[in-house]
């Protein structure tokens, strides 16, 4: 099965273990993820404002490739799958949003929401399945107790995003027993981190960041997985603690046995 | 008073937000992660666009607090969906000449070796037209 692809800036560079192991564990399962051509950067978040509407044309460009080609439109980046869900949302329903993009992009594009976005998770839980990863899993990670760390961008606005309840969410944690681990389930998972107000207030940052670690350890977790490169920033940068964060995609190749040599928590954590 | 009621309706038509389905329960403020950070909390924003009284909310730096979490969005029991209005406010100054919060310039000082991309293209968004 072939899916389109938006990396987005940031696992072009900083969050390059996102994308590289995301791609070589697709292949693994089955799913090949063909990038974008000359995809632009999603902006970061989505603006709710309904009269802005230049922001959001690079995503529109995006869901009408996919659309073009038939395929799922597929992130990994929690922020990009925020904003070209909520994009998509808003084409399929304002009305007069959808005509101004459509009259500033005729006659070359013409979309009306038909492209179904997913999150990676999501592409492993509903097309995969994780019961299908469990089986391609050659080194579990048994024992090891993770904190899934979801944020915002994953979950909410929950009926745009649609990926889990928002409030007790599971879809990490099943992700998280499908490759041998055991899930640590903490209040504080789905608050937010401190977001970008990082840049101008480290302290806010800080004590947002903090109350989420300080509430994973006190549950018991080791280890933290997260699928937002911002989320991971504030956690490990301004969280005052050492507990590790890792994206979920390196565990999952870890589990599939396609980490590369030098990384991987099991083998630190047995060294 | 027309200017007054002009900034209102600008406010409403940009966020699409009906402040006026508030039972005031305040569990927007609640549960706002930047409450301490904010002179305006999220609560008083509704009660203050729906008076009209939206001069103070401009002239504060609250709503650059606002992290954009959306968790007053979606346990609002009401669906008024208070991190609108902040955002509509945010846009009425930043979309004014000269009025952008972080300028390009300004990143460079600002910047460690482990910043995302993400970090600073959100951020201009937020701050900057």
């Amino acid at each position: 099965m072939k899916v389109s692809y938006f990396p987005g800036c940031t696992l072009k560079n900083k969050a390059k273990d996102l994308d590289t192991y995301a791609r070589r564990c697709a292949e693994v399962l089955g799913i090949t993820m063909e990038e974008i051509e000359n995809w632009q950067c999603c902006g970061g978040v989505f603006s709710t404002a309904k009269d802005e509407i230049a922001s959001k044309l690079s995503s529109v460009r995006a869901l009408a490739y996919a659309a073009e080609k038939e395929q799922i439109l597929v992130s990994v980046c929690s922020a990009c799958h925020n904003v070209l869900k909520q994009t998509n949302h808003a084409m399929q329903n304002d009305a007069d949003f959808a005509l101004r993009v459509n009259n500033y992009c005729a006659p070359d594009m013409a979309y009306h929401g038909e492209t179904q976005v997913m999150h990676y998770l999501e592409l492993l839980r509903d097309v995969v399945g994780f019961d299908k990863i469990r089986e391609k899993v050659v080194n579990p990670l048994t024992g090891k107790k993770i904190g899934a760390y979801y944020g915002c961008l994953l979950l909410r606005p929950g009926k745009t995003m649609q990926m889990d309840d928002v409030e007790n969410p599971r879809i990490m944690e099943d992700f998280i027993r499908a490759i041998g681990a055991e899930p640590v389930v903490y209040a504080m998972r789905n608050e937010c981190c401190g977001g970008y107000v990082t840049l101008e207030d480290k302290n806010l940052a800080a004590k947002t960041s903090a109350a989420v670690l300080d509430n994973a350890a006190a549950g018991g977790a080791e280890l933290l997985v997260t699928a937002c490169p911002l989320c991971r920033y504030n956690l490990v940068k301004n969280g005052g603690r050492d507990l590790p964060v890792v994206y979920f995609t390196e565990l999952l190749a870890e589990a599939l046995g396609v980490l590369d040599a030098t990384q991987g928590v099991k083998e630190e954590n047995n060294g | 008073m027309a200017e007054r009621n002009n900034m209102k309706e600008q406010i409403l038509r940009t966020s699409g937000v009906n402040p006026l389905k508030c039972m005031r329960c305040g569990k927007c403020s609640a549960t706002c992660p930047a409450y301490d950070e904010m002179e305006y909390h999220p609560h008083q924003f509704v009660y203050m666009v729906e008076t009209g009284d939206i001069e103070p909310l401009l002239n504060s730096e609250s709503f650059y607090k606002c992290l954009t979490c959306f968790a007053c969005v979606d346990r609002c029991p009401r669906s008024v969906e208070p991190a609108k209005l902040v955002e509509a406010a945010r846009l009425m100054v930043i979309r004014e000449q000269g009025k952008n919060r972080l300028k390009p310039d300004d990143i460079p000082a600002q910047l460690d070796e482990d910043m995302p991309q993400q970090l600073l293209v959100s951020a201009l968004r937020k701050y900057s037209k």
